[in-house]
């Protein structure tokens, strides 16, 4: 009990630096005057005050948080943060359901960029910034962030570390401590940012899109002020500029520090997982655009080109934007898309699935089991990059993989029971527990996630949660050992 | 010359023991006394019990008027202690480490007059490894020796019957070969050795040593014998220092697999090597061979530290069809034993690494030697210097060069050009000589013969 207070009093902490958040659109209502000044304001205050009287009244439990409760606090921030978050959305737009509002805020904190709002284009700019904003804070992980900013949390800062991304990451602690590592990745990932604005700024966008474009292309969200998302745009500069950052967001932040550190590219040859995942997107993109070019579904290869590459690297990184309805192309296109987003991103990269340092070691392990099977004194260990991987680690990456499919199985029969057609289901599923958003079907990239049920609404934001804690942190806290003492 | 040897090893009982033979004084120094006695009793040396990197230590042993330091232990880190001791306390005049670790030799710096003051540093293990990556690139051969920084090499190889030399006079070579320039140094006979006249007939089972430029290795060995494919699957046993180094050099070139008995050594092998297929069992173990195809294998090597391990599993693979088999042995009793029946050539890491320390304790300038038939012959690189006047060698020609009989100058390396050495061939100063010896006990006379003599007048 002492140490759940704990978790609760470190909730309490992290929702006041939260309530800092909202400074953003405040300021944004005040330059477009949109009359949502109050609201935020209102939504700052409130946040501000819960945060408040959580810590107040467990301000006296000091106690050290344990990995068990590193867990707590992790799913805690991620469902705490996005209840709290959808206070301005419930008191600007008339009608929202606190259901619909939480999906909303889900999908921004998680990254997926799912929307169920429609007439975005006729949103007040703040509530836009703020869903924007959202994106980008989820991008790097809130608890980066925080542990960036408040070193207060540093107690069990590693371990918080560790729940936030799991799996086979590169045992590279690029500084000595996590406080210090979270502010240089904080740094690398904002630098990015800011460049990814001018550029968007200069090819074409206003500042309130640019803005808002480079939060949610950074996170690897997808959030779009428009309906149409980047069609809206119909510029294939503004399509470039994007293509080229969402693919700097598919990589690990890490590798960007020590490029920037030893101001050297190699770094990035070096990083297998990023030569891995940017090869196949790539050489993916080409296919795409040769297969739509032979299915005549484009005339002109380059206008092709243009529009596979685009959607593709959206999809594939798990962002989610959309220039073309793609579900009209032949049904091998945009499954082969939502394979990617599976697979493609790096592990410490702001995307989502099951990562490509995980489908690496995948891969070699099936290598391995036939070496196996041809050699059986052979000696043989997983090296990824030049570098061991531990057979433990193989075991958990099966283990995770395990879970992950089991989630996607389960959770498509549920939507199925609840009344949804196949292909809807199974994309919706896909595409919100790996963080990408848009779906086929009902869900597809020309209409969004309005036209479900409650029931199916709650199912998808399970889903983005569960994804986008890499399944176990959530899954964890529903095993009688968690609870047990 | 006082000589002190620092590790009784393997490596520093064998110097001891080629040292003692040529009249120098030697004290050998190590930590453990058993190995030192065994020395003592053999050879006619004072030994040292002590930790050789301790200034008492060496001065016990003598280091203030010692002309050469050899520090050959296990350990690197002794190895440069010492070189630095005797460089800064004592002003030892030769010192030489035997350095392993690729850390140290990467980096030159280390072995400086400001550092370490090691002024040669050798690796036993590399030259040994180097030795066979020669033997494996040419399979036909049974040694490779190179001279002049690669340029040239001799080569020692079994003539058999198709190849278009076998039974033919030497001359011959010459008129069917007119645009290759080598020359036939010694042939062995049933283990005896005769001295190569144009008249001499070579026969089916000869071991014929020849001297050419490197890039003439292969057309030559063509006419001692049938051509056998160039090696392409190549199966180590024994995953050591050697073993390790080899499958290093070979996986990027061969289809490499390296057998290794330790589980845990494996997985270290493993770990450090790329494309090379580890397994884990008995080099011995004939269902493993078998089940790793031993009959397709070209070149297998048997690196184990276990000798009788060596040849036992060369001779299982050769009865399962390996090509060529390789069998390290460190006991010269064995060498002799097992070479030129069913295992084709047997190694003596001993025999293999020596000559290069030995280039750098003969007098005169030695440029290289190598060591040839377990030590009873002898191959010299000597840099002639000097002018007619103070020289015996600079300015004559080859046959008015009093060489003993039995010692034959195989070739001149002058300006990075490969000579053929004949008769009216005329030796200049700075030349590299190339000098093949039928006996070891002429050694000696053949370096006195290029000693710059300033009293000769």
């Amino acid at each position: 009990m002492q140490r759940t207070l704990a978790v609760i009093r470190a909730l309490g902490l992290m929702l006041v630096v939260f309530s800092v958040a909202y400074l953003m659109p405040i300021v944004a209502s005040l330059i477009y005057d949109d009359g949502s000044t109050v609201d935020f304001a209102l939504a700052m205050v409130s946040t501000f005050a819960v945060g408040c009287l959580m810590w107040l009244m467990t301000r006296s439990r000091k106690g050290e948080l344990s990995i068990r409760h590193g867990y707590l606090l992790v799913v805690g921030m991620w469902t705490a943060m996005p209840a709290v978050a959808t206070l301005p959305l419930l008191l600007v737009i008339d009608g929202l359901s606190f259901t619909d509002a939480y999906f909303e805020t889900m999908s921004g904190l998680t990254t997926t960029g799912a929307t169920v709002l429609t007439g975005l284009d006729g949103l007040p700019p703040a509530i836009n910034i703020w869903r924007h904003e959202l994106n980008w804070l989820g991008g790097m992980g809130i608890i980066v962030l925080a542990v960036a900013i408040l070193p207060l949390l540093g107690i069990g800062g590693r371990q918080l570390f560790k729940a936030e991304t799991p799996g086979p990451m590169k045992d590279t602690a690029l500084t000595p401590r996590i406080a210090e590592t979270a502010r240089n990745l904080w740094i690398v990932y904002l630098a990015i940012t800011l460049a990814c604005i001018g550029s968007l700024k200069l090819a074409g966008m206003n500042w309130l899109d640019a803005v808002c474009h480079a939060f949610s292309a950074m996170g690897l969200g997808g959030f779009s002020t428009h309906d149409a998302s980047i069609g809206y745009f119909n510029s294939p500069l503004i399509e470039f500029v994007m293509i080229v950052f969402m693919l700097v967001a598919v990589v690990n932040f890490s590798t960007h520090f020590l490029a920037w550190r030893s101001k050297s590219l190699n770094v990035y040859l070096r990083d297998a997982e990023a030569v891995a995942s940017l090869a196949l997107i790539l050489s993916s993109c080409l296919g795409i655009a040769l297969f739509l070019w032979w299915q005549n579904i484009y005339a002109d290869f380059w206008v092709a080109l243009r529009h596979a590459s685009f959607n593709l690297v959206s999809i594939a990184t798990s962002s989610g934007y959309a220039s073309v309805d793609y579900a009209k192309w032949p049904i091998f296109a945009p499954l082969w898309m939502m394979f990617l987003t599976a697979i493609a991103a790096s592990s410490g990269s702001t995307g989502g699935g099951i990562k490509m340092m995980r489908t690496l070691v995948l891969v070699k392990q099936a290598g391995r089991e036939f070496l196996k099977l041809l050699h059986p004194a052979a000696v043989n260990p997983m090296k990824i990059g030049g570098q061991v991987v531990a057979n433990n680690i193989v075991f958990a990456v099966l283990g995770f993989i395990f879970l992950y499919f089991m989630t996607i199985v389960t959770l498509t029969f549920v939507l199925l029971i609840s009344g949804m057609d196949f292909i809807s289901a199974f994309t919706a599923v896909l595409a919100s527990i790996n963080n990408c958003g848009p779906g086929l079907g009902t869900v597809g990239p020309a209409s969004n996630y309005s036209g479900l049920t409650d029931f199916q609404t709650w199912v998808c934001t399970f889903a983005m949660l569960t994804g986008r804690l890499e399944i176990f942190t959530v899954l964890i806290l529903f095993t009688p050992h968690f609870w047990r003492r | 010359m006082k000589i002190l040897i620092l590790g009784a090893g393997q490596v520093g009982s064998t110097v001891a023991e080629s040292l003692v033979g040529e009249a120098n004084d030697i004290t050998v120094v190590d930590t453990d006394s058993e190995k030192l006695h065994q020395l003592q009793d053999r050879l006619d040396l004072r030994t040292l019990t002590g930790n050789a990197a301790h200034p008492s230590v060496l001065e016990q042993a003598g280091i203030a008027d010692t002309d050469m330091l050899l520090a050959v232990t296990q350990s690197d880190e002794v190895n440069l202690v010492a070189c630095k001791l005797a460089a800064s306390l004592y002003n030892t005049p030769t010192r030489i480490a035997r350095i392993r670790s690729a850390d140290y030799l990467n980096r030159e710096e280390v072995f400086s007059a400001d550092n370490f003051c090691v002024d040669f540093s050798i690796c036993p293990e590399q030259i040994l490894t180097d030795y066979i990556v020669k033997l494996i690139e040419f399979p036909e051969a049974l040694q490779v020796l190179e001279f002049a920084e690669g340029k040239a090499s001799l080569v020692a190889v079994r003539a058999f019957t198709g190849g278009p030399l076998v039974g033919k006079p030497l001359s011959f070579l010459r008129t069917h070969m007119p645009q290759v320039e080598t020359r036939v140094a010694a042939i062995f006979r049933k283990d005896r050795p005769i001295i190569p006249e144009g008249s001499t007939v070579i026969e089916d089972g000869d071991e014929i040593f020849f001297i050419a430029a490197t890039d003439n290795i292969r057309r030559v060995l063509k006419e001692m014998r049938r051509m056998d494919k160039p090696a392409k699957r190549v199966m180590i046993v024994g995953g050591g220092n050697i073993g390790l180094r080899l499958a290093k050099a070979l996986e990027r070139d061969y289809q490499v697999k390296l057998i290794e008995f330790n589980k845990k050594a494996c997985q270290r092998l493993a770990e450090q090597l790329t494309s090379t297929l580890v397994l884990n069992g008995d080099g011995t173990d004939e269902a493993l061979m078998l089940q790793e195809h031993v009959g397709e294998v070209d070149v297998f090597c048997a690196l184990t530290n276990d000798d009788e391990n060596n040849i036992m599993s060369a001779l299982l693979a050769k009865q399962g069809g390996a090509r060529k088999v390789i069998a390290l042995i460190n006991r010269s009793a064995y060498v002799g034993l097992v070479q030129g029946g069913k295992i084709d050539i047997a190694l003596s890491p001993a025999h293999v690494t020596i000559g290069s320390l030995l280039a750098y304790v003969r007098q005169g300038d030695v440029a290289a030697v190598h060591s040839l038939r377990r030590g009873a012959a002898e191959a010299l690189e000597l840099v002639a210097h000097g002018d007619r006047q103070s020289s015996r060698v600079v300015g004559r020609r080859i046959d008015e060069i009093d060489l003993p009989r039995g010692a034959t100058i195989g070739a001149i390396v002058r300006g990075g050009e490969v000579i053929m050495g004949h008769r009216d061939t005329t030796i200049e100063a700075e030349d590299h000589v190339i000098v093949f010896v039928i006996d070891k006990k002429m050694v000696t006379k053949v370096e006195k013969l290029f000693q710059v003599n300033l009293g000769f007048f």
